[in-house]
């Protein structure tokens, strides 16, 4: 499998992080920065991963044959992530709402323009 | 008592405390106990700092669940984290006691209690940040005090508030992303999570680190030359700026902090980009060490001219705006250019000024952010002109922003003069003529911007002189600014609390780098 996972992460990482600079409608700054989290994920996870590794439970050793156990604590850490990025997709669709109700609108250089109007 | 236990409980009490504002509904009910768990937090800060200070090895250390590091999560404080701590939860805490006067025209009543319980839960994230001995827990606690913060900046009056929140959040997460990305490559290196063991790891070889028989292209390189880590060490830096807002980095700070509630503006301008500091120093200094950083890197070539292009471009900027809480805002990232400053030249002299101005910043800042909630009460504008002759009309008030914006100039008997005088002479003791020379024209640039406003309060005449009698802010709050403002001017003559815990704090810096 090579290095594979890690191009994709990176890929993903910057797909996501061109959205995010590129993009004027908030809805695809949050769908960007979406992405972005998750090449991290992919990235935690990634590393974790031992070829032919199980599960880390622990196994019966066969005769001549010493389990491989891939490490768990890169996906549990990536889990808290996983929670994080949740919270702030949450946090940032509710402020969207809240420029929608107040602006009007979610394109973003009309937002600066309504600023600088008033 | 138990003292062992203070290191959580700093962080657990705010945070158990936040859903119990939630329930507590009642507005006065949920701020008075938001300010009895401020002042306790306060209370616990003080005394670990005490312990630690008078303590041998200088430092306290908490084993979470009883799990000794580096399996289990450990909490460590030494002086600069006793010290950041301490400046923290007095903010936190002088800010609270104030808040509900200040709130009334900010935040409708029924969703007090929502304020409070945010404002705790990011108390407990920055707290956690500073507590904690684990790279990992500094994320978590990061993006608990990171997300609560924009709620708290989105609650301000003016629709521009949720904008800002917005671009604060795009930015914030990207800045914690990429600090996840370096913490992610660090521990893939080295198989740790724990800011001591990582920096013991570090600077091992690659076989000594590595299982047994595991096949590696040159065993004998140490750890900290590989790419990964100069890849994670930069994930790490960049992601660190931009949460502390280092000049160019610095576009959310400005817009978050002039339409927040002012609550939030005091809060936060005098506790977040500090925290941020406190984490840089310690990733260059405890986890990477000042061989990797300053030898290897060379940070210091990107540090010192982007400190030195935040002070000025930051200062100049600060003199065209209209409206006082943009001026002090970028007047926050200038200062900020004077905190990075400090730790870019690797010296322990400068490492000392660079911690006595993050306590010294801190209390002007936040003091200053409170004057001006002490004009939002008796006005609308904030803007120069219409403050004009404030200095008849809230004559205590803004004697108050005078004493304050003093310290920003680093006027003598100012605790801003401390940390200036700590600062230029650390920059001479090394050599480092011009750097010293722009520190002293940066100063220059804050009388210009700190006159404006003395300008328009005291020698411009307003445009209607109905209102001359004096009405100055309600007794409670201007208490508060200058029991903060005060602070300062008894830290500018007795200098023994900043100064002495932080040479010490520096001295061990350096120590744990060389």
């Amino acid at each position: 499998m090579g290095l594979f996972n890690y191009w994709t992460v990176i890929v993903l990482m910057m797909v996501g992080f061109y959205t995010v600079i590129a993009r004027n409608n908030l809805i695809k700054t949050m769908i960007g920065l979406g992405i972005f989290q998750v090449s991290v994920f992919m990235l935690y996870i990634s590393m974790g991963k031992i070829a032919d590794g199980t599960a880390p439970i622990r196994v019966q050793p066969s005769a001549g044959h010493e389990a491989i156990y891939s490490n768990p604590l890169p996906h549990v850490l990536i889990l808290t992530a996983i929670v994080v990025g949740v919270a702030t997709t949450a946090l940032g669709l509710a402020l969207i709402i809240r420029i929608r109700e107040a602006y009007g609108s979610i394109e973003e250089d009309e937002i600066l323009e309504m600023d600088r109007n008033s | 008592m138990n003292l062992e236990q203070l290191p959580i409980l700093q962080v657990i009490l705010p945070l158990l405390a936040a859903p119990c504002c939630l329930l507590l509904r009642r507005s006065r009910l949920a701020w008075g106990f938001a300010v009895l768990v401020s002042c306790s937090s306060l209370l616990i800060a003080a005394t670990q700092l005490h312990i630690i200070h008078h303590s041998a090895s200088g430092s306290i250390s908490y084993e979470i669940g009883g799990w000794a590091a580096p399996w289990g999560i450990e909490y460590r404080l030494d002086r600069l984290g006793g010290l950041v701590l301490l400046v923290l939860t007095a903010i936190a805490a002088v800010t609270l006691s104030v808040a509900r006067r200040l709130l009334q025209e900010e935040v409708p009543e029924e969703r007090h209690h929502l304020f409070f319980a945010t404002f705790l839960l990011c108390l407990a994230g920055l707290s956690g940040i500073v507590s904690t001995g684990d790279l990992f827990n500094v994320f978590v606690f990061l993006e608990i005090a990171s997300l609560s913060s924009y709620v708290l900046i989105s609650m301000g009056r003016s629709r521009r508030a949720l904008v800002a929140a917005f671009q604060y959040l795009v930015m914030g997460t990207i800045g914690s992303t990429f600090i996840l990305i370096g913490i992610g490559l660090a521990y893939m290196m080295t198989g740790t999570l724990n800011m001591a063991d990582l920096a013991q790891r570090l600077t091992m070889t690659l076989d000594s680190v590595y299982a047994e028989g595991a096949s590696i292209e040159n065993p004998a390189l140490p750890v900290n030359q590989t790419r990964t880590i100069l890849a994670a060490f930069a994930f790490l830096t960049v992601g660190l700026a931009l949460k502390l807002a280092l000049f160019p980095l610095h576009a959310w700070l400005p817009n978050a902090y002039a339409t927040a509630p002012t609550v939030v503006s005091t809060f936060l301008a005098g506790t977040s980009t500090k925290v941020a500091y406190y984490v840089l120093l310690r990733v260059t200094f405890t986890i990477f060490g000042l061989a990797f950083t300053f030898g290897q890197v060379g940070l210091q070539f990107l540090l010192t001219p982007l400190a030195i292009m935040a002070i000025l471009v930051a200062s100049t900027i600060a003199i065209y705006q209209g409206d006082i809480r943009r001026i002090l805002a970028y007047s926050s990232v200038a200062q900020i250019g004077y905190l990075v400053l400090g730790l870019s030249f690797a010296t322990q002299a400068g490492l000392t000024a660079g911690i006595v101005h993050l306590f010294n910043h801190a209390l002007m800042k936040s003091g200053l952010f409170l004057v001006v909630g002490c004009i939002a009460t008796r006005q609308a504008g904030l803007t120069l002109e219409s403050i004009r002759g404030l200095g008849r009309r809230m004559p205590l008030t803004m004697a108050a922003f005078v004493v304050g914006g003093l310290g920003l100039i680093g006027v003598p008997l100012t605790s801003g003069f401390i940390s200036k005088w700590l600062l230029v002479s650390a920059a001479l003791e090394s050599g480092r003529w011009l750097v010293a020379v722009l520190v002293v024209t940066g100063s220059l640039l804050a009388v210009v911007y700190v006159w404006r406003v003395v300008e328009a309060a005291y020698f411009l005449e307003p445009d209607d002189k109905t209102t001359s009698e004096p009405h100055d802010a309600p007794a409670g709050l201007l208490a508060a600014a200058w029991v903060l403002l005060g602070a300062t001017l008894v830290f500018g003559i007795y200098t023994d609390l900043p100064v002495g815990v932080a040479r010490e704090a520096a001295a061990s810096l350096m120590g744990v780098g060389s």
